[in-house]
């Protein structure tokens, strides 16, 4: 039984991504889009610098909620559905913060976002996890 | 311009992934995802899983290959230079070890304009070798001006 009920904080989750982190998830996820590892190239398409992966805070979000209710195990979480909105870029702190929807029985929904600062990177966003 | 709609219902060739120890440990170090069923073959055995095993999010690592030919296929015609990527769903089920052969499958699921920008939403669905499947996610691109 999960001894979470509706309305509990999600263990926030806070992590400054280096400047050369982008290069790193390119690396690892296999998506080197410039405007990720590139910043001359970004702003040449007119945005700040180069950005961070959108699936990157996503991922993110996913251990946020796996580590802070499933202590981790990569079979706890369910399902994830997100928002990608402000662009979010490297050497600033991403913040993850969440709190607890529903529970019912093993079953937690919990709603979370991701931002830097004012800039929320990732909105309404949801997960399902059996724990 | 009304949107092109032509590529709804279309499905494109399934790819096969190869999950391996090394891929799972690079894709975990850079997220710090610090368990060691994800480095430790002793450890992910001793949790009950046949060898390495991914984190959740590693599933973006082996649908990539499935998504990109419909991405880019001019049929579906998605301008680049304005496309962003608007939401992400991924439904788990069987997790993904090293050494599992995992097929993903792409379909455009639909293609809709809103308030003159573009929709663009595809299904992958991810199977392993014993025919379970591991993931299902769905991928909304918005294409700012259609």
């Amino acid at each position: 039984m999960a001894d979470w009920k509706a309305g509990d904080a999600v263990p926030e989750l806070r992590v400054t991504p280096d400047k050369y982190l982008t290069n790193r998830y390119a690396g690892a996820s296999g998506d080197f889009n410039p405007i990720h590892i590139d910043a001359d190239f970004a702003k040449s398409v007119g945005l700040p610098s180069n950005i961070l992966h959108g699936l990157y805070s996503m991922g993110l979000v996913a251990k946020a909620a796996a580590q802070g209710l499933g202590d981790g195990d990569p079979r706890a979480l369910k399902k994830l559905t997100v928002q990608f909105r402000g662009m979010g870029l490297p050497e600033q702190e991403i913040v993850v913060t969440g709190s607890v929807k529903e529970v019912e029985g093993d079953r937690v929904t919990v709603d979370l976002e991701a931002a830097q600062g004012d800039n929320r990177i990732i909105r309404n966003a949801r997960a399902e996890l059996e724990l | 311009m009304a949107i092109k709609t032509d590529a709804v219902g279309k499905s494109w060739p399934s790819t096969t992934y190869q999950v391996g120890r090394e891929k799972i440990r690079e894709y975990a170090t850079v997220l710090g995802i610090e368990n060691p069923v994800h480095y430790d073959v002793g450890a992910a055995r001793e949790a009950g899983f046949r060898d390495v095993v991914a984190p959740p999010m590693f599933a973006v690592v082996y649908s990539m290959h499935a998504l990109a030919p419909a991405m880019f296929d001019p049929e579906v015609g998605m301008n680049f230079a304005t496309m962003v990527h608007g939401g992400q769903t991924f439904e788990w089920d069987e997790p993904a070890c090293s050494g599992d052969e995992i097929t993903t499958t792409a379909k455009c699921v639909s293609i809709e304009e809103k308030l003159g920008n573009g929709f663009y939403v595809f299904e992958t669905t991810s199977v392993n070798g014993a025919g379970a499947e591991v993931v299902r996610g769905t991928w909304t691109n918005i294409v700012r001006g259609v």
